[in-house]
């Protein structure tokens, strides 16, 4: 779910900050100290997310959750141009991304200081952080270095 | 003979019911359904008191529509019903309707049965409270979590990240999906009923029209639309005495594969076609109309493929050159489909067939009619049903 801050009349209109839910809680937990974690199940290794509360691959129900290496690629991408809410009037066209991590799980996120026309599939991406409120830190992606290379 | 082709020829499709679709603001979403049933009774030459099952599939307007099946029968005034069900599975829902109901009369639970949706998801002016919503589709736009803090809303978002990675893979180009958006338009011509059947395009409008969300243009999406449509089931043997010509029902089938579509990029379509063609004792080749399901303009790229009717990856390539097109050696959504006709989710694709395999699309119609397969897609290419449908009972 998400939650738009009340805003008066004359105030810009504010990004949707992500509610932090119970399952979801050891993600933002470690957002909040700039680290990218994922669910791990203990019983077979499978790493998902988003969060679930038993496994999809042996529906095993103890989980931790794991640092990754942040490090992935873009699996693909859109290009966002109507305006779906006010506070992204100013951002369009710009696009959200699919990342799929070294590690296997994909994430939808978007990127920081990346040009339209350099987002391609296949590029190669690490996780930055963007810090939205005094508990909410959303992780973001930039291209890596190496993919800055000619 | 297996066990399920024994289903061949047994059950049909007697009454097909559509009220006005599109900007229509004068019915609530039960009205419309209502008046759907109404129109299909009249079409079958049925009266109320002969229908003993009703089938529901809620559109968003319904809201969580608990015991939503209950409420239309009373709303219909309909005693003594023997079978009800509310479904959802998205755009599969109004096929797996006609199966369930072809399935219930054939095991003798009822004998007639109405398979209904309905939607009123378009606001009239005097209705609408905030700019944003303009009438459109804002119902559709779902902002969820994570997704909404990284700008990503909706179903288009989620479905151009689909395109996008088939684009990548297989070589699909933009120019193909416009090619998907051009000929349907060129079917709704033929088709009064269409909202635009007065405005064809060319490939240049296409890539002239304004941008939703990359790869997609306004012309890739589906037509969001207010209506209601009603599909009566019942016996072949019954509907051989009723007032139109029945349509028969030679196969079915479902596929619902699981796993992440974002990485096979395969339909539901492959597994559903595994079970209805051999029921129907066809092939792809065999196939004379297709309507397929066409939330937007690639779904139907993934779902040419899926059901083999040409390799995989090669669907751009395959519209391209002009098989699906009027003339061509495999018409896809006659009748304009949801990208330029209406968006009645599964229902679209149903009803077209059911006019087409009658002969009753007049300009429209296909010469050759006697296989016409109709499909249904929900979710992200997550739920598929199959119908393949026949004026001759076998």
């Amino acid at each position: 779910m998400t939650t738009t801050p009340k805003q008066g009349a004359h105030d810009t209109p504010t990004k949707p900050i992500p509610k932090i839910e119970a399952a979801m809680a050891p993600f933002f937990a470690a957002a909040k100290k700039h680290r990218l974690v994922v669910q791990r199940c203990t019983d077979c290794g499978t790493l998902r997310f988003p969060a679930r509360e038993l496994c999809s691959t042996c529906l095993g129900s103890t989980t931790e959750w794991i640092a990754v290496s942040g490090r992935g690629e873009i699996f693909s991408y859109n290009v966002m141009h109507q305006v779906y809410h006010p506070a992204f009037a100013d951002d369009v066209p710009y696009a959200v991304v699919i990342v799929k991590l070294a590690e296997g799980p994909m994430m939808t996120t978007s990127l920081l200081d990346c040009p339209l026309e350099r987002v391609r599939i296949g590029a190669a991406v690490e996780v930055a952080f963007e810090d939205l409120s005094t508990d909410v830190t959303l992780p973001k992606f930039r291209l890596s270095g190496a993919s800055e290379q000619p | 003979m297996s066990s399920t082709s024994r289903l061949k020829g047994r059950l049909a499709i007697a009454g097909l019911g559509a009220t006005p679709q599109g900007k229509v603001y004068d019915r609530s979403h039960m009205g419309f359904a209502v008046d759907a049933v109404r129109l299909a009774l009249l079409d079958a030459g049925l009266e109320r008191s002969d229908l003993d099952g009703i089938l529901l599939n809620p559109g968003l307007a319904w809201g969580t529509a608990a015991m939503g099946s209950f409420m239309l029968q009373q709303a219909l005034g309909l005693r003594d019903v023997r079978l009800s069900a509310t479904m959802n599975a998205g755009g599969a829902s109004a096929g797996a309707m006609i199966q369930h109901a072809a399935l219930a009369i054939n095991a003798g639970l009822c004998t007639t049965v109405a398979c209904v949706f309905s939607d009123r998801p378009l606001k009239a002016p005097e209705e609408r409270t905030n700019v944003h919503e303009k009438g459109s589709a804002s119902s559709y736009v779902f902002p969820r979590g994570l997704d909404a803090a990284h700008g990503q809303f909706g179903m288009n978002a989620m479905y151009a990240m689909v395109a996008r990675r088939h684009m990548h893979t297989y070589g699909t180009t933009q120019d193909h999906l416009g090619a998907v958006a051009v000929t349907q338009r060129q079917w709704a011509t033929m088709n009064p009923a269409a909202q635009f059947h007065d405005r064809p395009i060319t490939l240049a409008d296409y890539h002239a029209s304004r941008w939703v969300v990359e790869p997609f243009h306004i012309l890739d999406c589906c037509l969001i639309s207010n209506g209601g449509v009603a599909v009566i089931v019942t016996s072949a043997e019954r509907a051989r005495a009723l007032r139109k010509p029945p349509v028969y029902l030679w196969g079915m089938g479902q596929g619902h594969p699981g796993g992440d579509i974002r990485e096979t990029l395969t339909s539901g379509a492959a597994l559903a076609k595994a079970t209805a063609f051999p029921m129907a004792g066809i092939e792809p080749g065999d196939v004379d109309v297709a309507e397929l399901y066409d939330c937007y303009t690639f779904t139907v790229l993934a779902t040419l493929e899926d059901y083999g009717f040409c390799p995989k990856g090669e669907s751009g390539p395959f519209v391209n050159e002009g098989h699906t097109a009027p003339g061509g050696s495999l018409p896809v959504n006659t009748g304009g489909g949801q990208l330029s006709s209406s968006y009645m989710w599964g229902m679209t694709p149903i009803a077209e067939a059911v006019v087409q395999a009658r002969g009753e699309a007049g300009p429209r119609q296909v010469p050759k009619h006697d296989v016409v397969l109709a499909s249904g897609n929900g979710g992200l290419l997550s739920t598929h049903t199959t119908l393949i449908l026949s004026p001759l009972p076998s």
